[in-house]
């Protein structure tokens, strides 16, 4: 599953960060690391970004970005 | 003299430390190795004087970004004493990540820890012994804001400058990524106590409310009139009130003073050189204000939140949410719009947003447009005459964001943080106004001035003639041009004025009062006798899409560095604005007058 396809509200883990490096160094520097929770809080209409919280932090990331971020959901 | 760097990631609230450190004599410099130019002010510190400089924010040392670039760049080539790191506290699970890198600069470095208060009230607990000891380097919780904190965050720079040595950073080896983020998960798994549920604040129920499905927009955009009516209803009466004391000035003093030079003199200084003085003073109140007002829309988080709600629409153009702010503030005046982009940090999408805002119809060029419609059409179709411009202004800055997104490339991937509501201080907004203000009037001034002299020159030369007559240069300019003004239904008389438009947009109606030779009060009459609706309309499409005013040019110059990009935003807009009048005049004259 990637981030996109998260339903809002729920959580899980980022297992792969994909894209290229600069973009990669960005998500990293934001937050968005390996083995981190995130939730997606809600999507913005006609294909606009999604509100991402992780940790303390929320951040506003477009669906094409959001597709290059792996999650697993936790074991429950 | 020693010098002190200010480094952290963007919203630490880094520029309000700086400011607080330094008061408001900061100024902008020209360093080595780096192109753009940096805020650095000299403060007394125990007993020594010190320069501070204010580098751009950074996400990481790689080098990725312009911004991350010039902080390299600076490091190596500028040698400083200490690295004054400010972090925010509530976000050290990925901010202590740069505090790793730069200790690798092996630089000595001071760790602030800001927004000390907002990270209480998330139940945000911080082991700054712990940090200490695990940093092997000084830690102090601050809000610079509000100044918690802030004489011993002085205190432990001062202390912490004695006995060193100015030294360049060498970036050769880093860390591998992977190395410095087990280093990171230790530190904050040990210094850094985050509560597992965050309480549901203030800013959750709020965005509750402002990122809503359906109010979202709606609320956008009743914040965004209100705010420009905010500014433009204080801005007119205070933009009034400077040019009454221009005129008390120059009619009590300026005139009496020159009662004894030759006429040319006297025309040169009071028409020529002060109008120059008095177009640059009068954007004066509109531009503080503007800042005033979008200090708070900025520092609040609200321009983030704006950029979630529109950016399905604007990135189709090239574009994020929030060039599309600054282009409804371009309604107003586009000299502050223009300003207003430095909130971006791609240079592509900053750019192709500058290129647009022009296009906003502004509160100056409402003035011809209202003068015309009512001197031409009736009062029916007047309104719909305005809306249609309104119109024409969106599509001319769609258009031109479709046509060169490919060119001016936003490398700014969106991801943008949403910082939670915060509200700046008055002194905040006041110091940023002011900033704007001297920064406007130092770098925009004298090419505005320069450009109302040629004008006058222009339209004044040889001094024999008839101010704005044919006989002027301007005149000769006019008739030059008549065979590319013909084909869109502008003659000679008209296009002078259009060559005053380019000064400024609010001197047209009495640039056409001076070249028929009558009073503004008398000039509706006449223009409705000369001009069909066809040729007024075209005038008024024209005028809506050409050059806005020379403060525009000034600013576009001193905003993008570039004498390309400016002639670019001069050309392009000009053969535009002929380009539709062209089809415009040409098509409804073929509808319209019967062959």
């Amino acid at each position: 599953m990637t981030l996109e396809q998260l339903p809002p509200g729920q959580r899980a883990v980022i297992c792969e960060v994909t894209g290229d490096e600069a973009l990669r160094a960005r998500m990293l520097a934001l937050g968005l690391r390996l083995g981190r929770e995130v939730a997606v809080i809600r999507r913005a209409r006609l294909g606009g970004p999604l509100q991402v919280r992780i940790g303390t932090t929320d951040l506003v990331v477009r669906r094409r970005e959001a597709r290059l971020i792996k999650l697993t959901t936790p074991t429950a | 003299m020693k010098r002190i760097a200010l480094l952290g990631m963007p919203n630490t609230g880094k520029s309000t430390f700086f400011n607080r450190l330094t008061g408001s004599v900061a100024r902008v410099g020209n360093w080595p190795g780096i192109t753009v130019d940096l805020l650095a002010a000299k403060v007394l510190m125990g007993g020594d004087m010190v320069e501070v400089v204010d580098l751009p924010g950074l996400y990481n040392l790689h080098g990725y970004s312009e911004d991350e670039l010039v902080v390299r760049h600076f490091l190596e080539k500028n040698p400083v004493n200490l690295l004054a790191v400010v972090a925010n506290a509530s976000q050290l699970d990925r901010q202590l990540a740069l505090v790793l890198q730069l200790k690798e600069l092996g630089l000595p470095m001071v760790l602030l820890l800001n927004m000390i208060d907002e990270s209480k009230r998330l139940g945000i607990q911080v082991e700054v012994d712990k940090l200490e000891e695990a940093l092997s380097i000084p830690v102090v919780t601050m809000s610079a804001k509000h100044g918690m904190g802030y004489p011993r965050a002085r205190q432990v720079l001062e202390r912490n400058l004695q006995d060193t040595l100015a030294t360049t950073a060498a970036f050769s080896a880093f860390a591998a990524d992977d190395a410095l983020e087990a280093r990171l998960e230790d530190l904050v798994a040990t210094t850094v106590h985050v509560p597992v549920t965050l309480s549901d604040n203030l800013t959750s129920r709020l965005d509750r409310a402002l990122l809503h499905p359906l109010f979202g927009l709606p609320l956008f955009f009743l914040a965004m009139y209100l705010v420009f009516e905010a500014v433009y209803t204080l801005g007119t009466p205070l933009q009034d009130g400077v040019e009454w004391l221009l005129g008390l000035f120059k009619e009590g003093i300026a005139e009496p003073a020159l009662a004894q030079a030759g006429p040319m003199v006297q025309s040169f200084l009071l028409e020529g050189v002060y109008n120059g003085v008095g177009t640059v003073l009068s954007f004066l109140p509109i531009i503080v204000l503007f800042f005033l007002f979008m200090g708070v829309v900025e520092d609040s988080g609200y321009l983030s939140r704006a950029a979630f709600l529109v950016d399905a629409f604007m990135s189709r153009l090239g574009l994020d949410g929030r060039a599309f702010v600054m282009q409804l503030m371009g309604f107003g005046c586009n000299v502050p719009a223009l300003m207003g982009t430095r909130v971006m940090r791609s240079r592509g999408l900053r750019l192709l947003t500058m290129l647009i805002i022009p296009f906003s119809l502004c509160s100056a060029r409402l003035q011809v447009f209202v003068f015309l419609t009512t001197a031409v059409f009736s009062p029916r179709s007047a309104p719909f005459v305005l809306f249609s411009l309104y119109c024409m202004s969106f599509f001319a800055a769609f258009l031109t964001a479709l046509l060169y997104r490919r060119r001016l490339i936003s490398d700014e991937p969106l991801l943008l943080e949403l910082p939670p509501y915060r509200f700046p201080t008055l002194k905040q907004m006041v110091l940023r106004g002011w900033h704007e203000a001297k920064g406007f009037v130092r770098d925009a001034g004298g090419f505005i001035l320069l450009g109302v002299v040629l004008v006058w020159f222009l339209t004044h030369y040889p001094f024999s003639a008839v101010p704005a007559s044919a006989e002027t240069l301007a005149g000769g300019l006019a008739a030059f041009m008549a065979p590319v003004f013909q084909p869109i239904g502008i003659d000679d008389l008209m296009s002078i004025a259009l060559l005053f438009g380019f000064v400024a947009k609010e001197v047209v109606v009495g640039a056409l009062a001076v070249i028929y030779g009558t009073s503004e009060g008398a000039l509706a009459g006449i223009i409705a006798t000369q001009l069909s609706w066809i040729e007024a309309y075209s005038f008024m499409l024209f005028v809506l899409i050409y050059t806005p005013c020379l403060s525009t040019i000034a600013v576009l110059r001193q905003e993008s560095r570039s004498w390309w990009f400016t002639l670019l935003a001069v050309v392009w807009p000009l053969s535009l604005a002929w380009l539709v009048s062209f089809i415009f005049y040409q098509g409804a004259t073929l509808l319209f007058s019967g062959g």
